[in-house]
């Protein structure tokens, strides 16, 4: 049974993908060169804060908004371990599923937690906090296959006979 | 002593019978325009560096928003919401979107034998209609506007004789770089070149902003027509009359004379990275290019829209060129909506921008990237000027300029 | 067992019958990719390890988010989309033709009943004519591109009725507006919307658009409505048995069913910041704004642009207020100069900018600074969405848009 842990950064309901990355810097050349400009519209220094193995914890509809794949890249470039949430919007759950971001819903944990304490997660059961143990599903076969190749560009590496 | 016009002009703004070059003097202007290029500036100038703020004149003042509209990023719209606002407290005239600044002043503004200052290089473009128009800096610009003088230097004038009549097919566009090409790009430093003769007569209004405008990339202080029958109509049309008419006494004095013959203009192109680096348009033939603008305040009115429309006409842009075309002015892209121009250049494939200035400065709109080659009627061709540090700009006529985004490299209607 | 419109249209796709929850993989009808993630698509398509397309003829390249080119490396977008386009064998290439989504079902691309994807959240518009369309990464997109399928889980439906006739001064938009303030900004997520009912029958083909574009913004899944004789004409087709099926059949099972009597309905906003944010126009006269835009592929159309043009006809925009009009496609720009409909709008000083994406999407084409206000038709309000995160973006119809703009601050259209 996998676990970890990290420090977390609250965020509210909605984070939309331009709060995420704005359209400014989309045609940027690399998601490098984008991940200091994640979440700016909103904190402009959260990017700079984040260390690596953090967790953000947020409320409903996370990710909402475009089909921008730089978003859940972005997030995992700034070193985010995963994103727990009330809920997550349709398009940024597949992308994040496709570049193996870990995305939990979880409805209760935002409603307690302070930002910069430490949660424990483990996986497809719970995430602890506080004493108090938050439950998780685990995720369905399918997307589990996906995550298990390691994304979807992995997934389809080896469809094509290259790894 | 005789005078010339520019002398003339001077004379009468510094309240004196006669004035010659070399002398200083302090002018009363009779207007004062300013874009969204400086403006900001000008007003935190204005707001924090004087101990009496005071517009001597709000009347005579003209802010313009035609560099980045619509704006393109936080940072310009703070500057246009500042002029804006300024322009709101002071009642001071304001257009935005309207138009290229030059291109609005001299349908609104402009008149014969006025002295005008514009905190723009372009600023020469108002000599077509026979007023002393030259661009200042902001600083300049404050004064100006605080004091409603200013001191010139009166300078030399340079004499352009023209003669004969500009072949089918051969611009103003093209005439104008063969000038430059010829005397320089500083070589009328600090001069005026006062355009005259029997050939300049046969230049319509147009033609003579496209000479006058680029008065500047041959340094000069400005360029200027003799307010003639032509500049008369126009004026008319527009419901204004002039301020006074001013012709170069017979022994006015200056300091060169060129004489071109019109006929005997063909079409040129200026290469990179100067715009007196003008060669045969054949000898740039055959470079392949990325984008292709017709606008600006060189050549984006009325008479260069046809010229490009009736090339274009039932082709199509290639597939490998962006072709901007931008009006100069709301105006001019309403006359082109209704003689169906604008359908002619949209069918084509063409990018129709709203009037500013876009390309010819490389903001906003059209921008160029990496090591891209653009042809181009806007006014420079410097290094950089339209994009990418390491992008080429070559300078063409309309018509140039709309047989190559056909072509999809530098070509002549006769190629395409 | 009865279906709804989405069931009907997975079944035809995958030969059998399909249940929301189960997890099928679909034959793809045709795919779209714009410009901003052309690089990252041909990357992943290559990372792949893919040598061909699945099917080039079903693959459309779309410029609009970055025409014209506004920053340095913008043009890098179009050579990469070129030299893809040119190595794999693509034909339907629109370099400047206008919104992507537009031109996806102008230019005939997509089918009632079809299945389309594209990489842009939006792409649910194609269910103004029956398609299943949904916005996915570039990551999904290089995997269609060398398979022809996806894996999907079968949405459920909520159902909206709308029935009766909308009063005058409403229009499309504000039925869809008041649709996710009442549903949530998530209310729909992962479901399907399907329309139907009176209103919705007389809506022009455009006025659905403009509803099915923006119920992503409700997290819908996708948005569909039953292809009728607007829409074979609109498609210039006729329907075949298939597409005249797509009905919500009487016993089929919806999660949800929500009912508007059109009469009822009045012009709203969407307020700073959220898009689920709904208030009644009425309840926020006279808030000062500094620009209005008109455009895009929520509002962007000839019947949006014509009824800005009579409110603005023979009127002036406020002091000092800009308009900004994008018509969204060559063709509707060119119709709308043959109806005089630009000319009206330039006359009344309205800066009317090329087909593309501009404003909506915050890269250029009338970017705002702080303190200041848009009323604007396209589909999103987020904070710094246009300019910084202290501009205060509220989306309204092209009506209201239009009567702002003559007002200077927000009023309710006559």
């Amino acid at each position: 049974m996998e676990k970890f842990t990290g420090k977390v950064w609250v965020l509210g309901d909605d984070i939309d993908t331009d709060i995420i990355i704005p359209t400014e810097y989309l045609a940027l050349k690399t998601i490098d060169d984008m991940k200091q400009y994640g979440f700016s519209p909103l904190r402009p220094e959260l990017a700079g804060q984040i260390q690596k193995g953090d967790i953000i914890v947020a409320g409903k509809n996370f990710g909402c908004g475009s089909s921008r794949e730089q978003a859940p890249e972005i997030i995992k470039a700034l070193g985010v371990q995963c994103v727990i949430a009330k809920s997550f919007a349709r398009i940024f759950f597949r992308n994040s599923i496709n570049n193996g971001l870990l995305l939990i819903e979880q409805p209760d944990l935002h409603d307690d937690i302070k930002e910069g304490d430490t949660v424990n997660v483990v996986m497809n059961e719970h995430v602890d906090y506080d004493g108090k143990q938050y439950p998780i599903a685990s995720l369905p076969e399918n997307l589990m296959s996906i995550i298990q190749a390691g994304g979807l560009v992995k997934a389809m590496r080896k469809l094509n006979g290259l790894d | 002593m005789g005078m010339t016009i520019a002398e003339k002009i001077i004379a009468a703004a510094a309240g004196v019978d006669s004035v010659k070059p070399g002398d200083i003097h302090t002018v009363q202007l009779d207007r004062l325009m300013s874009n969204d290029g400086t403006t900001h500036l000008t007003v935190d100038m204005y707001k924090n560096k004087l101990n009496h703020p005071h517009i001597a004149d709000t009347k005579k003042l003209v802010f313009i928003v035609d560099h980045n509209v619509p704006s393109d990023c936080p940072k310009t719209a703070a500057s246009q919401k500042k002029m804006r606002d300024f322009a709101k407290e002071n009642n001071i005239d304001f257009w935005e979107g309207k138009g290229v600044c030059h291109q609005v002043m001299i349908e609104n503004y402009v008149r014969p034998g006025e002295l005008i200052f514009g905190a723009d290089s372009h600023t020469c473009s108002y000599g077509a209609l026979g007023a002393f128009g030259t661009g200042v800096g902001c600083t300049d610009f404050l004064y100006g506007m605080v004091t409603g003088t200013s001191w010139v230097l009166v300078p030399e004038s340079v004499k352009f004789n023209l003669i004969g009549k500009l072949p089918e097919g051969v611009t103003a566009r093209d005439l104008i770089l063969t000038i430059i090409g010829e005397v320089g790009a500083n070589g009328c430093n600090y001069q005026v070149m006062e355009f005259t003769g029997e050939g300049a007569k046969t230049l319509s209004i147009s033609d003579r902003m496209t000479l006058c405008n680029m008065a500047v990339e041959a340094g000069a202080k400005t360029g200027i027509f003799e307010a003639d029958e032509k500049a008369m109509e126009y004026l008319k049309e527009h419901g204004r009359e002039p301020k006074a008419v001013f012709h170069s006494d017979p022994d006015a004095k200056y300091v060169r004379e060129y004489t071109f013959d019109l006929s005997k203009v063909r079409p040129v192109v200026a290469k990179p990275d100067f715009v007196d680096n003008v060669v045969p348009a054949e000898e740039a033939c055959g470079i392949e290019i990325n984008e292709a603008f017709l606008g600006s305040c060189n050549n984006g009115r009325i008479e260069d829209l046809r010229v490009g429309a009736e090339i274009i006409k039932g082709k199509k842009v290639s597939d490998k060129v962006r072709f901007l075309v931008v009006p100069a002015s709301q105006t001019i892209y309403r006359q082109a909506l209704k003689e169906g121009l604008i359908d002619i250049f949209m069918e084509a494939g063409a990018i129709v921008m709203n009037p500013n200035c876009s390309v010819c400065w490389g903001s906003c709109q059209g921008v160029i990237g990496e090591n891209e080659v653009l042809i181009s009627t806007g006014t420079r061709n410097f290094k950089g000027r339209a994009g990418h540090p390491s992008s080429k700009v070559y300078l063409g006529s309309a018509a140039t300029v709309t047989a190559s985004a056909i072509a999809g490299k530098i070509a002549l209607p006769s190629e395409i | 067992m009865g279906e709804t419109v989405i069931e009907k249209i997975i079944r035809n796709n995958v030969g059998h019958a399909v249940k929301p929850g189960d997890i099928v993989t679909v034959n793809v009808d045709r795919v779209m990719i714009h410009d901003i993630f052309i690089p990252f698509v041909a990357d992943k398509f290559e990372e792949m390890g893919f040598k061909k397309l699945w099917d080039p003829d079903k693959v459309v390249l779309i410029y609009d988010h970055l025409v014209p080119a506004s920053q340095l490396d913008d043009t890098r977008h179009f050579h990469t989309g070129d030299a893809f386009a040119e190595k794999y064998g693509m034909k339907n290439v629109h370099r400047s033709d206008g919104i992507c989504h537009q031109l996806m079902t102008e230019a005939g691309y997509v089918k009632p009943g079809n299945i389309v994807f594209g990489t842009d959240s939006h792409t649910t518009t194609y269910g103004c004519v029956g398609a299943f369309s949904s916005g996915i990464g570039y990551t999904e997109m290089a995997s269609i591109l060398g398979t022809g399928t996806m894996w999907i889980k079968v949405p459920e439906t909520i159902k909206v009725v709308i029935e009766g006739e909308l009063p005058e001064n409403v229009m499309s938009k504000d039925v869809i507006l008041r649709l996710i303030g009442d549903l949530g900004a998530d209310g729909a997520t992962y479901r399907a919307l399907e329309f139907t009912g009176s209103a919705v029958k007389n809506m022009s083909v455009a006025s659905r658009m403009t509803m099915s574009n923006m119920a992503i913004e409700a997290g819908a899944k996708c948005a569909l409505f039953t292809p009728d004789e607007k829409t074979a004409e609109y498609c210039e087709i006729e329907l075949n048995d298939f597409q005249k099926s797509l009905v919500g059949d009487e016993d089929a099972k919806y999660i949800k069913t929500v009912t508007y009597r059109a009469e009822d309905l009045v012009p709203v906003m969407a307020c700073p910041s959220q898009v689920d944010k709904i208030r009644d126009v009425s309840t926020l006269e006279g808030t000062e704004i500094d620009q209005v835009f008109i455009g895009s592929c929520t509002n962007g159309r000839l019947e949006d642009l014509a009824a800005a043009a009579e409110v603005l006809k023979g009127k002036k925009v406020a002091d000092y207020v800009k308009l900004i009009v994008t018509p969204a496609s060559r063709k509707i720009y060119r119709q709308a100069i043959e109806l005089g409909i630009l000319d009206t709008l330039a006359e009344a000083g309205a800066m009317i900018t090329h087909p593309g994406c501009g404003l909506c999407c915050g890269r250029a084409g009338g970017i705002l600074t702080d303190g200041e206000s848009v009323v604007a038709t396209n589909n999103r309000n987020f904070l710094g969405r246009m300019g910084t995160s202290k501009v205060e973006i509220y989306l309204a119809s092209p009506k209201t848009a239009a009567a702002c703009a003559i007002a200077g601050k927000i009023v309710s259209p006559k």
